[in-house]
This record gives C-alpha cells, structure tokens and sequence, in this order.
C-alpha cells in the first residue's frame, strides 16, 4: 500500500451557526483515486474548499506531504501541486482553448513581464517549453480540433474538459475534480472517466474527487469517503460503502 | 513524372530507390503537438529497415498475412512498408468496424500479427482472440492506457523497432536479401470488400497490378514528387491504399496524415495539397458549410457571391476546359477570382490542387459543376478494389457531369448483353482469398472482370454506370431500363427525397415521387401556402407542378441519351407518406427496395399504368409507439411531358 501524501485531522468548518463540517478525518494516498460522495449538503465541496485553501477551518489540521497546516493558502496549496477543477466551469470565456490551458501554465513561468514584451530570449525559450507542455495536455484530451476556438462557444462537455487540461497544465501532484461528470450525456460521462483514468495512470496523478453518479464512483473509485451532514459516516473501497447501512440510510433516508 | 521502374517491380524496392534518389526529400508528415513533423524519404526507410527487421526478428515470414487497424500515421506506413520487405501481405483493416468484423478477415486469412494504434483498437483485437486461435502477437503505437495491460501477446512498437535497430546492425545483409527476393507477381496487398450482402471476400492485389495502375494514372496527371497529397479516408479503402501508398512510390510525393478525424478541415488549409480525393458526400459536406457561413454572410459580401457564382456558372467550367469564352466574361471571371473563388478555394484549402477526383457513387451535377466553376479541377473516375482502382478517368478538357470518363490506357472494356461491364486490365485482382469460387465467377477464363456494374458508352466514348446489373431491366420495346439511374437524377433535385420507377416489362415508365417535407415545406413557407401535414402538401397541385417540373428536366436530359431515350418518365405520383426503414421500404442504408414497395402498393402500380388520373388508398400505418391505424386518401396521378429523342438532340 503506498504512503499517504494527505491528511485531514479532525477539521471542522462553519459559517455562523451551519456547521458545514464537524471533525472530518480522511486520509488519501499516493496515486489513488478518492472519491467524496454524500447527500446535496452533505459539506463535499465544502472540503475540497478546505483542501486547496478557500476556506479556512476553525480547527483540525491538514498534513500534505510532511508538512502540517491549520489552514491552507490557496496559492501556497497551487505552489505545493494541488490543482483543481469546479462545479460551475471556471474559464476565460473569451479566450481560446489554447490560451486557458496555458493560464495553468502561469505559476511555472520564470520571465518577468519585460522580458516577455520584449520576447528576449529566455522569454522565447520558456514560451516554447510551456507551449509545447500544454500541446502535450491538448493531445492527451483530444481536443486538437478546439484549439483555438474561444471556450464560450464550446459545449459544456468540452468545457469540462478543457478545464481538465488546465488544472493539469500546472502538473499537479493532487488533483482536485468537484463533480467532473455533472450534467454530462452517457457518452460524455464515459469519455470523462477514460481520461480521469488516464490522468492517474499516465501522469501518476493523485485524484480528489466529488462526484453524484453512483456508477462511476464506484467504477473508478480505489476508495471513498461518505460524508453526510457535515460529518464523514463512511470510508472504505466501493464495495464496502454499497453495502454500508448508514450509506443507504443517508441517501434512501430512514423511518422515524 | 512518374519514375521508371525497370527492375524496381515491388514497392520496398521502389522505397529503397526513393530513399537513395530523393533522401532529403519529404516522404510523409503528420502533425503532431500542433507542428508538421516531417519525415524525409531516407528518415522513413530506415525506420522501415528497422521495423523489417524487428518483425523478422518476432517471426513474420513471406507471404504471411499481417493485420493493421489504424488511422492514417506515419508508423502504419511505415508498418506495411515493413511488413511488404519480408514478403508479408498487409490486411488492412477499417478502424471504425466494431470487434466482431474483425474477426472474419484474421479467421480468413489465419492472421497471426497485427498493428494496432492504441488502446481502442488493441482492446477489440483482445476482444475477438478467442475466437481467433491464430492471433498470437499485437503490436501497438500508443501506449497511453496500456501500461498495465499484462497480455503476452502485446509488443510496443517503439520496443520493435528498437530491436530491428539492433539487429540491422548486426545482420544488414538480411534485410537486403528479403527485399531482393521479392517478385511482382507476389500479392503486395489483401483488402477486404465491405461485404453489405455476403461475407467480405479478401482481394489480393499483386505488386505489378498496383504498381502499373498507380503509374498510369500517374502519368496521365503528370504528378511528380513535388505533390502533397493529405490522406484522411480509412487505410482500408482501396482509394486510400492507392493514394497515400502505391502512388507516394512510383512518383515520390509526400502524404501529410491530419492530426485528429475533426482536424481535417484546417489540416488541410495548412497543407494545401495538390491532389485530392472526395467521395460526394464529402463535397457535399463542404458545399453546405460553404452556403451556411454564406447566409451570415453581410449584405455585400452575399451580393458579391451572388454575381460571382452566376459568372462562374456561366464561363467557369469552360475556362477550366479551354473552351472559348467571351471576353467580357473572361474579365468578369477574373474579378470573382479576385474577389471570390480564389478566397473560397482557400477555405476549402484547395489554393494548390491541381486534380482531384470523386467516385463512389453518383455526384449530382449541381455540385460537380461548383467546384469546377470556381476554379477546382475536379474530374470523376471508375473503379473498385478488383480493379486496383483506375479503369476510366476523365482527362483534363474532356470532363462531364455524368460520366465516368473514357478507360484510361492499358485497359479493355466490354459489354455483355445483359450490359453488363467486363473488364481486362493489368491492374485486376489475383484472386479473392480462400476462394476460388467467387474468383471464378468473378473473373472469366480469358481474364475479364465481371463488374455487376451495368453501363454504356457515350457518344463520346464515356463510361457511363447505370445500375447494378441485377436491377436492370428492359421496357417492352427493349429499352434499357435503369430504375436506379433515374432515380438519382430525381433524387439530384432538393425538392426529391426519395423516387421509386417501375418499368420493367411494361411499355413505359411511371414513378413514385417521395418529396423532400423540408425542402418542399421551405418553398411553400416561402410563397405563404398554409398546409396542415406531410399529406396535405404532397397532394397540392403546386407541388404536383414542382415535381412535373423535376421530371420534365430528367426527360429532357434522357431524351439525348440514345441508348435509354425511351425510358423516360411518363406519369408519376406523390406519395402520401414517406418511405422508411422501420417499415421495410427502405434498407438500413436507406436504399429504396423497390420489389417489396412495388408489392405493397400494387394498386398505386396499376393505376399509373391503367391511365388513371387518381386513386384511392388505404394503408395501414405503424405508428412509432407501435400502434397501427388505418389512413386513407385519394392519391393524384399526373402525366409528365416527354421528349422525342431527335428533337431535344437539336434543342441542345
């Protein structure tokens, strides 16, 4: 079993008196595909805010690769490799696809901004480096034929995945995906989760991720925490959480 | 110029010849991370070396039989290439055929290699490997996907090749012989036919077929190794095969492989090749993009296109054929260059093609005469697999709408009574694989080609294919009856979704006419007739006018065909529906089955030929909940004009 590269210790999270998260643990290891599932409300995007540093928890503690945090920053979380992507696509609309996937590319630019006016050499070389980076990323997503079609006219499957490309762009070693598959067709769905798949195999990309199709998170899941109100009622591989009565109680409800 | 081939008789011969003749030239580009990678003619024959050797190396012999499924890169070229050096047969495969398909052509030929691309396609060949007891090695380009993938029999090509390195080195002498030993009688290539009906048949195609046909139609367009050519239609189709592997080796032009199926469009524009193939449907494709980005188009820029396109029509196929054109016209077809053509053949990218070809299927003539009036030379050719393709092509000048061109040099033709279409030619099959009975029935004793294919000459010595032959008939008086060759013409017309004629064994034609409910209910949006449904407008008189109108012009235009002048279209009538698949009048490739519809209607049949002016019909209709109805009508029978064949002779 690999070595854990994140873990959350008792973090609990409120907003005046909703308490969003009530002392939450959950550890997620190297290269494994963790899912957060649970009920609307449930607190799961509320947690993946926690992790890359939107919100900061009232107590518990984040450990990321051998550091301790009480609370993250979200440019330190994207300096230390945690990358994410969002419920409600967040693109430059007018930009082209190209373009956005290269805005992943902005914290691994070394060039001041003269030196890039001016295209001096240096400038040059790295332009060419992060250019051929997110060609890499384009190639990978399949997605040659949008290249330079602004987002706002794509369709919101491509959308999704272009957003994809742009959290990868940064080479993350984490990568955060809150609900990847919302509102896509079957056909989407299945080519979301090849290449959420890929990522982990081929880039040996750590995986966050919340998502409300049963069938894939236990498709392609290694494991995952049930949250439910706030607070985690469930951790385990998908076949032990299938069968977890208090799961099924929190999605079916129960008889009072 | 196409090369002189002498000794060169197999194609790793010609690769070698062109690798030492033109070795920093380039042979073959695809783009890749966005860039135009090139491969000059010595890069891609020592990759070829190499690979050869590998494949020697994991145990491929001659005339083994080697299975590619992948779209059109650089390393399945080169694959084949490496696999033809051995003396193996490449089988190549049609990407999209789902796992099942395949496994008829690797059971046939007891297939014991293949080359897939990546993942999709190695999972298909996993899939049918035990159905397929001979499928013992799978090499793919790939790897995304397959890094856990723990099957014995899969290999990587970048493994292969670095093993053919290796042992190139120790033993060039290897490679040398294998080629050496190679013959132009050996089969360089088997492809299997679509197969619709029967089983697919595995046509084997020998070195010196392919060779002599590609070199032929080569020198009839003079192309030359300054040629680029994009190949963008499955591998499998002997079309491609010819023009991105057996062509590339008796001239020396490059292939450019597109980055992705979506890409092809802007590829293209890129690339700007000089020699171009499309299938109609393609074209069509194109022209319809065209005409939608048209219709946004501002107030100015639709003016323009407007006039242009009515001098384009009037002088621009004559321009491109060298006939004589008015001066005025002339000056005015050099403005819509300016303004028009030549930005819109950009589009298309096709600034630098110097020919292309259509075939496949009939092209109406509308569209034919837009590429060619904007300035794009393009031409129709005849052929099939069996054939290695070229059996006529319209040379430049002498180019029709209708037609298939006159043969092209090398080749016989004739006909049977029936009509049927016989061919000899240099460039015909060996045999269909495993067998002899369909080979013989399809090639005669004294090595004639039966086509199935039923055809005439033109007065000017064209090729011109009707129908199959099956479905070929005779009218009373003997005439030939095309049923299928009418139809297209119908069909040719926006307002003609679907026609069926009758006419086999009766004195005349008469056809059913399913119209276009778009296109007819645009054109009664456009003059404000109201109507309620599909039957309310097929059965309005101005409709019936507007079909008369259609037919009239077909008639018009059979009546200066001597051969078939007396079948043309007498009387006709709409149909109240349309003809579907879901009730067995149309195949799933939506071919009308013109018995099972003539069995159907037969009341319809017998008052068209009774004399009838209307009819009355009930019909039971299936409804897509599957319920069923009953609906009844009374159906208008019109006569059309026809024309004396004398006459409109003179008229034209």
């Amino acid at each position: 079993m690999s070595e854990v590269v994140l873990s959350v210790e008792g973090v609990s999270l409120s907003f005046g008196g909703v308490k969003a998260l009530q002392d939450v643990s959950f550890d997620v290891r190297s290269k494994e595909v963790r899912a957060i599932i649970g009920p609307n409300g449930a607190g799961k995007s509320s947690m993946l805010n926690v992790l890359n540093g939107v919100y900061h928890p009232q107590k518990g503690r984040i450990r990321f690769k051998d550091r301790t945090f009480a609370d993250m920053d979200s440019h330190e979380a994207a300096a230390l490799g945690i990358a994410r992507t969002f419920q409600n696509i967040a693109l430059f609309k007018g930009m082209s696809v190209l373009d956005n996937i290269m805005t992943g590319r902005n914290l691994k630019m070394r060039c001041n901004i003269l030196q890039q006016a001016l295209w001096l050499g240096p400038a040059k070389r790295e332009e060419l480096e992060h250019r051929r980076a997110v060609e890499e990323i384009i190639d990978f997503l399949e997605i040659q034929h949008i290249r330079r079609t602004p987002v706002g006219r794509l369709p919101y499957g491509l959308q999704k995945r272009v957003e994809l490309g742009r959290a990868l762009a940064a080479e993350p070693e984490l990568l955060l995906l809150d609900e990847p598959m919302a509102g896509m067709n079957l056909e989407e769905k299945q080519d979301m989760c090849r290449f959420v798949l890929d990522v982990n195999d081929h880039f040996g990309t750590t995986l966050v991720l919340i998502e409300h199709d049963m069938g894939v998170v236990m498709d392609i899941s290694d494991r995952v925490v049930v949250l439910d109100y706030g607070r985690k009622i469930a951790d385990g591989v998908p076949d032990e959480i299938k069968s977890d009565q208090r799961v099924i109680d929190a999605y079916l409800g129960v008889a009072h | 110029m196409a090369i002189d081939i002498g000794k060169l008789d197999t194609f790793p011969k010609l690769l070698m010849h062109h690798a030492r003749e033109r070795a920093s030239r380039p042979a073959i580009r695809e783009k890749d991370l966005g860039i135009w990678q090139t491969r000059t003619w010595h890069e891609f024959a020592e990759e070829v070396r190499a690979l050869a050797c590998g494949l020697g190396g994991i145990g491929v012999t001659r005339g083994e039989h080697f299975a590619l499924v992948s779209d059109n890169r650089p390393r399945l070229y080169a694959m084949m290439y490496a696999v033809q050096c051995l003396g193996g047969i490449p089988v190549p495969l049609y990407q999209d055929a789902v796992a099942t398909e395949m496994a008829f052509p690797i059971q046939n030929a007891e297939i014991r290699f293949a080359f897939a691309e990546d993942q999709e396609q190695v999972d298909k060949l996993l899939e049918i490997m035990p159905q397929c007891p001979t499928l013992k090695h799978v090499v793919y380009d790939d790897p995304r996907g397959l890094r856990h993938y723990r099957q014995p029999a899969l290999a990587s090509y970048e493994d292969l090749l670095a093993k053919g390195r290796e042992s190139l080195r120790r033993d060039p002498a290897f490679l040398e012989t294998e080629i050496a030993k190679g013959r132009g009688s050996d089969t360089a290539a088997m492809l299997f036919t679509s197969g619709t009906t029967a089983t697919p048949k595995g046509v084997a195609l020998t070195h010196h077929a392919l060779i002599d046909r590609a070199k032929v139609a080569a020198e009839m367009e003079d192309l030359g190794d300054r040629d680029v050519v994009l190949a963008y239609l499955p591998p499998a189709w002997v079309g491609q095969f010819i023009f991105s592997l057996a062509q590339p080796l008796v001239t020396g032009y490059c292939i450019c492989c597109p980055e992705s199926p979506e890409t092809v469009m802007t590829d293209m524009r890129e690339i700007g090749p000089t020699y171009y193939f499309a299938p109609p449907r393609v074209l069509e494709a194109l022209l319809t993009q065209v005409s939608i980005r048209m219709e946004d188009a501002s107030r100015l820029k639709r003016w323009l296109y407007r006039r242009f396109m009515a001098v384009a029509e009037r002088a621009g196929g004559a321009i491109l054929d060298g006939r004589p054109v008015s001066t005025l016209d002339r000056l005015l077809y050099f403005l819509g260059d300016i303004f028009i053509y030549g930005p819109l053949r950009n589009v298309l990218g096709m600034s630098r093609v110097r020919v292309a070809y259509t075939a496949g299927e009939a092209i109406g003539p509308d569209l034919f005469k837009f590429y060619r009036s904007i300035g794009i030379n393009l031409k129709q050719l005849y052929g099939s697999t069996e054939t290695s393709v070229f059996v006529c092509i319209q040379p430049d000048g002498q180019v029709k709408a209708d037609t298939a061109g006159p043969p092209v040099p090398g080749v016989e033709l004739k006909f049977t009574p029936e009509r049927e279409l016989l061919i000899r030619s240099p460039g015909l099959f060996k045999e269909y694989y495993k067998n002899p009975q369909a080979t013989s029935e399809a090639k005669d004793a004294e090595g004639w080609f039966h086509t199935g294919d039923a055809g005439y000459f033109d007065p000017d010595g064209h090729l011109k294919i009707i129908d199959r032959v099956k479905d070929v008939g005779r009218l009373a008086d003997g005439t030939l009856f095309a049923p299928k060759y009418l139809e297209n013409k119908l069909k040719f017309f926006p307002y003609i979704k679907e026609a069926v004629c009758f006419g086999d064994g009766r004195d005349r034609v008469c056809a059913f006419i399913n119209m276009d409910p778009d296109a007819v209910g645009n054109w009664a949006e456009k003059r404000n007739m109201p109507y309620s449904g599909y039957t309310d407008l097929a059965s309005r008189d101005e409709v019936y006018d507007l079909v008369r109108d259609c037919i009239e012009r077909v008639n018009r235009d059979l009546a200066t065909e001597p051969e078939i002048a007396n079948s043309q279209i007498h009387r006709f009538l709409i149909l109240h529906k349309e003809l579907d698949a879901d009730d067995g009048e149309l195949t799933r490739t939506r071919k009308v089955r013109r018995r099972f519809i003539g069995e159907r209607f037969d009341a319809l049949v017998a008052a068209l030929y009774a004399g009838k002016d209307a009819v009355h019909v009930t019909a039971q209709v299936k409804y897509e909940d599957g319920r069923t109805g009953t609906f009844s009508a009374d159906l208008k029978i019109r006569d059309a004009r026809t024309f004396p064949p004398a006459a409109a002779r003179k008229a034209a």
